[in-house]
């Protein structure tokens, strides 16, 4: 046998063609473990979108609670908490996430800004259970009970990392002659910042607003510990209130069965509004990309 | 970053000290904005570490490996709630890293070109659903068939092996730690896989290039060369995902079965550290001793999770450093990814 315009020795021949069979059975463990990866993803939005669609009605969005196993009900205080809490940890967390982004990029000397970067990676990792925790016992032990700010103040400290870590990436890849124009201009550095680096990065940062706020909307640890949960349309911060995601939780776990429809049917809401703030995010962000570069 | 002083050189005095002034306050606010995630850091530790203190004085380093109730205080140990966390993190990593590299060599190496951002886009989606839709399908779907078709086929199976059998042994319920460890490894399927996708297309093109030059298949060069040079990025990349595993709660409770037991069989119920806390905080609201206690669980978890999230992206900073990339490109969605609920 010739390989090429060679001519191979038996045993090349053998090793050759042992090493030809390896590299098939290895691409083909490949395939199936990238097929076997993708599944869940399929299964798991296949079978929300199954159970969910058919229980998906107005009612949902438009009425309150009604007693469990009548029908009718809906948990539309649930969504409007959801609006009141994800909205306010989405302004407390943009001031202090793009104040961060804009000192370690425009401001800070190098060794600051590696370690608050290291610290908001850091962050990052922070299981959701202790933000609320932290809240709990900071808070609603001591001063306030269980209200929509406590909740939201519990969803900002887990996505202002993610803030200031997406916003701070978005500012570095503004180019530097934009600044240096400015300066060039006259302009003092916190007008060049306010006038030309942030509405030049304002689509990248709208990705890291979106993304904090996918995430924000999906939490339910840290609002469990802090809101108590709620029956009723409220947009007083002050008072107890609900998520989508709380309600999904605790109906998920009551014995009613009509109720665990209810739940199907947020499940679908609430995957269907994060994979769209996702998708959106991800599109901002790779146009950003490519205009930066 | 723009170093020079404002350059109104010629302007009136008023203008120039405006200016300065402007950027004397901008500066310092966006300063106590960058300080105050430092703080947060802080805040963490020491409230939870003042929190834990009476609990430690009137129970001891005992309370965390007692399995049962210690009677005097009436409190239940916290040796089971450690156990599980550390057994279902386990099994999230055995199960969860070799499919995640996989899929991340499957992306870099193997998949069609045209499909390959679509494929990418379709793992990180993953990431994006809420927990509490995780612990929906775990607790309505995944757990009755654990429970009528997979352990009762683990059992048969499994279960007469000498030693390692006694792993599925015992009756099956559906809720238990196995089928939280399996859903803990999908949940962590994103970061892992994100990472390590970044960390195979960091290996250098020469060295690649090269070995396929002197007649390697694509799988010699794959364990030859790529996966040598990516084993660290992607002990990284696995702690990430380890950090998210520990830290998991909502879809945890629904499918773990709450029972503080501590079992050899992977059937048997248990407790997670951040069920644990969860499940609790209510009713310690006016129990100092328990309040403190819990604080003490809450402090562990933090150290453990921070503390691996740092190791590992230092471990992964240095892998870039020598492979002469930046590692932040990618950091915001990847970051993104690995957080817990």
């Amino acid at each position: 046998m010739s390989v090429g315009s060679l001519t191979l020795s038996a045993a090349s021949r053998r090793r050759l063609t042992r090493a030809r069979l390896l590299n098939r059975i290895f691409t083909i463990a490949l395939w199936s473990l990238g097929i076997l990866a993708m599944l869940p993803l399929f299964f798991i939005a296949g079978f929300v979108l199954a159970k969910g669609a058919s229980h998906l009605n107005f009612n949902l969005f438009t009425k309150t609670p009604a007693v469990p196993g009548a029908p009718g009900g809906g948990i539309s205080q649930a969504f409007v908490g959801s609006g009141l809490i994800v909205g306010m940890s989405v302004i407390f967390s943009v001031i202090l996430g793009l104040g961060a982004a804009i000192y370690i990029s425009e401001f800070g000397s190098t060794r600051a800004a590696s370690v608050i970067r290291f610290t908001g990676d850091v962050l990052l990792s922070t299981p959701s259970i202790v933000a609320g925790f932290l809240v709990w016992t900071l808070i609603i032990a001591h001063w306030f009970p269980y209200s929509a700010l406590a909740g939201s103040i519990a969803i900002s400290l887990l996505i202002w990392p993610i803030v200031a870590r997406a916003s701070e990436d978005i500012l570095r890849l503004v180019p530097r002659e934009l600044r240096d124009a400015g300066a060039a201009l006259g302009a003092p550095k916190w007008k060049v910042v306010v006038r030309v680096v942030i509405p030049a990065a304002s689509a990248g940062l709208a990705n890291a607003v979106l993304l904090a706020v996918a995430r924000g909307i999906g939490e339910t640890a840290p609002v469990l510990l802090t809101i108590l949960g709620s029956d009723y349309i409220s947009v007083n911060p002050t008072h107890p209130s609900d998520t989508i995601s709380l309600r999904i939780y605790n109906y998920a776990r009551s014995p009613v069965s009509s109720l665990h429809d209810i739940a199907w049917a947020a499940s679908l809401s609430l995957l269907i509004i994060v994979l769209l703030l996702s998708l959106t995010a991800r599109y901002l962000g790779a146009r950003t990309r490519k205009a930066m570069a | 970053m723009i170093r020079s002083t404002p350059a109104e050189v010629g302007a009136p005095l008023s203008r120039r000290k405006r200016a300065r002034l402007g950027d004397f306050i901008a500066s310092k606010a966006t300063g106590i904005a960058a300080l105050a995630l430092v703080a947060l850091l802080v805040a963490f530790l020491i409230n939870f570490a003042l929190g834990s203190r009476e609990g430690l004085r009137v129970l001891g380093f005992r309370y965390l490996w007692t399995t049962g109730i210690i009677a005097k205080f009436s409190v239940q140990g916290a040796f089971p709630y450690i156990f599980g966390t550390l057994v279902t993190s386990a099994i999230a990593l055995i199960l969860g890293v070799p499919v995640a590299v996989g899929l991340a060599l499957f992306v870099t190496e193997v998949c069609p070109r045209r499909i390959r951002a679509a494929v990418a886009t379709l793992s990180d989606m993953l990431a994006a659903i809420p927990s509490v839709v995780y612990g929906m399908w775990g607790f309505f779907v995944l757990t009755p068939w654990m429970d009528a078709t997979l352990e009762p086929w683990l059992h048969k199976v499994l279960g007469p092996i000498p030693g390692f059998g006694r792993l599925f042994q015992g009756n099956t319920f559906g809720s238990d730690i196995l089928t939280a460890g399996v859903i803990l490894s999908i949940m962590i399927l994103p970061i892992v896989t994100s990472i390590s996708r970044e960390i195979l297309s960091a290996v250098p093109r020469e060295l690649r290039d090269g070995a396929y030059a002197l007649g390697a298949t694509r799988y010699e060069v794959i364990r030859g060369v790529t996966l040598p040079f990516s084993r660290a990025g992607i002990v990284g990349a696995s702690m990430l995902g380890l950090g998210r595993a520990l830290g998991e709660t909502i879809a945890v409770i629904m499918v773990i079965g709450n029972n503080a037991s501590v079992q050899a069989s992977l059937f048997g119920k248990g407790y997670t550290i951040p069920s644990f806390i969860a499940g609790s905080f209510g009713e310690s609201g006016t129990n100092g001793l328990d309040r403190s206690l819990l604080t003490l669980m809450a402090l562990i978890l933090v150290v453990i999770s921070l503390g691996f999230a740092a190791l590992a992206r230092l471990f992964v900073r240095r892998i870039n450093q020598r492979a002469r990339i930046a590692f932040d490109t990618g950091s915001a969605r990847s970051a993104w990814m690995s957080r817990s609920r």
